[in-house]
């Protein structure tokens, strides 16, 4: 809908034609009134209307028809389109893409190559294998590279490192920006170095000109060196991209990538026990609050679903979990990738202890609860209910995986 | 695994404590002596490349290892020439790393630039050696977030261990103080580009601000005031049990925390 006030004349006409049948529709809600006992009511809250900038406004003089007209408050600001026609040079950057969605890590890379690219380099994202991503262009990359292909799936560093190498060698990138991180980046970065011969700079986090300084030895000392082509940097090294939007064109590699013969074969993750991640690094949090009633079938459910616990101050509190599993403001901060909260209303302390998750599912009896607000897929129901057919699904889930290998 | 048939070397080097600065044995190293006892027992060949001299080399002789190899270099030479020399002729199956050294510049890119020069393999982060036959090893590779990977791997090949593998044993001072050191002397190739890098006490990072490009006050306001940001989730209501557990299965499957 626009936000635009726009007159509707055959609003005015039909609120001014007391014959019309609409004609009442197109009253103003009524908002004082005579109470039964001779005192005047007044509606506060039915006059005026949202403003274009999320502002009530009411207007008194009186060219105001029908009822409230909800206008969305939320505008889509359209970000300035960066456009390189022509690169002059580029600097490539690999994320990580952990869970397939730029990390925060990666935007931040992104924004130090969109500081280093300037005016006429262009940034290249080199990806491996398929994405969920959706923001690449507001993320600052303008070209997109995507290598496919089976070789590239599962933890094929190798391969990895020759993909690498063929964008190298058509592309030719002024710098190689790489996350210096666990999840990937840093090893692969450091590979791609070897294999190159080039001595990268390692734990960078300020770039300034053409000295970037990075953490040395155990942490305790700075190294200040030029800036290298190959660049492993940390976690908030720069700004991300904020103020423009980029294109994101997707190019593709002229050669095919060579082949090289696995040394290292990948035969998939193991089940770890759930019960032994430390809460604060965990993936998967299945957590429980006051709306939980059955605390056995929460854990089958948890062991069924092969997350993590957590709890509420409400639960822990209750004696229904330990201390150490309690996730909030005076418990741990979580940075789980996916949160499942259970019978959890969402206290402000306990909002702030799950900031830091990526995906927020809600159980819970009451649709207004925070919690809800903050969640992207609530369910609203009794949570015992859920849970039975919850671990009925995961079982129907694995069975059916099991019969199809089979 | 057979122990006597299994030849491991570990390399070792010369760590700095966190807060004091004190030399004494590196956390990982230690870390990576440890797994070589427990795989190969008195076959593990301990290895360190620098100053015969440095005392806290002792430390790792104090965990129950009777001979030392050091390959006696100056301070900033580059030890990668003379350990992959000594690796080439050692015939070892095997090598362990730390993942980084406590002192100097730390890159962490001696074991990937060994690998390279010898054309092993190399595993990043092994936490555990299951089994070992046939020329092939497989083992466990520690994942951010407490997970495990299991890899097969060809023998022989390079392995850096992280804080995910075995905890050290404690160092005994007699067999410390007993232990032998066997120092060979080597070429010495000095790193010419870290020679002119200069270390600073590291500098605390700039905490990031919060900037709020509002450009209007009621903006301002907003982003002042907003409690949780709603709107974006999607609230399944009157919907059955089973309909919504459906759906978060669904959510869960995607993300790829159900398997």
């Amino acid at each position: 809908m626009s936000d635009i006030i726009r007159r509707d004349p055959r609003a005015e006409w039909i609120a001014r034609n007391r014959l019309h049948p609409l004609h009442a529709a197109m009253q103003p809600a009524q908002t004082r009134w005579m109470g039964p006992n001779g005192v005047l009511r007044k509606n506060v809250h039915g006059i005026g209307f949202i403003g274009p900038n999320g502002v009530k406004r009411i207007d008194r003089s009186g060219a105001q028809q029908g009822g409230a007209i909800k206008r969305s408050v939320s505008v889509d600001v359209q970000l300035p389109l960066h456009r390189i026609a022509t690169p002059a040079f580029y600097i490539a950057v690999v994320p990580d893409m952990v869970g397939g969605r730029l990390s925060s890590h990666d935007r931040d890379l992104l924004g130090l190559a969109h500081g280093l690219a300037g005016n006429e380099g262009a940034v290249l994202a080199v990806i491996f294998g398929e994405h969920k991503e959706t923001a690449f262009d507001t993320a600052g990359v303008d070209r997109l590279l995507i290598l496919e292909g089976s070789a590239f799936s599962g933890y094929s560093p190798e391969q990895r490192v020759q993909g690498l190498r063929a964008v190298d060698n058509q592309f030719d990138p002024h710098h190689w920006l790489l996350p210096d991180s666990r999840n990937g980046g840093g090893e692969l970065g450091r590979r791609f170095a070897a294999s190159l011969g080039e001595r990268p700079s390692t734990r960078v986090w300020q770039v300034a000109g053409e000295q970037c300084v990075g953490r040395a030895g155990a942490g305790t000392a700075d190294l200040s060196r030029p800036v290298s082509r190959l660049i492993l940097a940390q976690a908030e090294c720069a700004e991300p991209v904020s103020e423009t939007r980029h294109e994101a064109l997707p190019v593709e590699l002229s050669t095919a990538v060579a082949r090289s013969l696995p040394r290292i074969e990948d035969l998939g993750a193991v089940a770890v026990d759930p019960a032994l991640i430390p809460m604060s690094e965990a993936e998967f949090i299945f957590s429980g609050g006051n709306g939980v009633k059955d605390w056995p079938l929460f854990h089958r459910t948890a062991v069924a679903l092969g997350a993590t616990e957590g709890a509420s101050r409400v639960a822990v509190d209750d004696g229904f979990m330990g201390r150490d599993r309690q996730v909030g403001a005076s418990g741990t901060w979580v940075t789980a990738r996916v949160y499942v909260a259970v019978g959890i209303s969402g206290a402000i302390q306990h909002l702030q202890g799950i900031g830091a998750c990526d995906k927020v599912v809600a159980i819970n009896l009451d649709p207004t609860c925070d919690m809800i607000k903050r969640a992207d897929l609530s369910v609203i129901g009794e949570s015992a209910a859920i849970l039975e057919a919850l671990i009925e699904a995961v079982d129907t889930y694995r069975n059916g995986a099991k019969r199809d290998a089979a | 695994m057979d122990k006597s048939a299994l030849h491991v070397i570990s390399l070792v080097s010369v760590g700095a404590h966190p807060t004091s600065g004190r030399p004494r044995r590196a956390e990982q190293d230690a870390r990576a002596v440890e797994l070589g006892l427990q795989l190969a027992g008195d076959n593990l060949h301990v290895l360190h490349a620098g100053d015969a001299e440095e005392p806290a080399l002792r430390g790792y002789l104090g965990m129950g290892v009777d001979e030392l190899h050091v390959l006696a270099q100056p301070p900033g030479a580059d030890a990668l020439p003379g350990l992959a020399d000594y690796i080439r002729e050692s015939g070892v199956q095997l090598v362990l790393t730390g993942s980084q050294a406590e002192t100097g510049e730390g890159s962490g890119m001696l074991p990937y630039l060994l690998a390279e020069k010898l054309g092993w393999p190399l595993v990043v982060g092994m936490a555990e050696v299951e089994s070992m036959s046939n020329g092939t090893a497989q083992v466990l590779q520690a994942l951010p977030r407490g997970q495990r990977r299991r890899l097969k791997v060809r023998l022989p090949f390079l392995a850096t261990v992280d804080n995910s593998a075995p905890k050290p044993r404690q160092s005994a001072y007699g067999p410390a103080q007993r232990g032998l050191l066997d120092v060979e002397e080597i070429d010495v190739v000095i790193d010419e580009v870290f020679a002119g890098a200069e270390l600073t006490p590291a500098k605390p990072r700039p905490k990031r601000l919060k900037v709020i490009k509002a450009k209007s006050g009621a903006d301002r306001m907003k982003a002042a005031t907003a409690k949780a940001s709603g709107g974006g989730g999607q609230v399944l209501k009157g919907v059955t049990a089973q309909e919504g557990a459906a759906a978060i299965l669904k959510l869960l499957v995607e993300e790829g925390v159900v398997r």
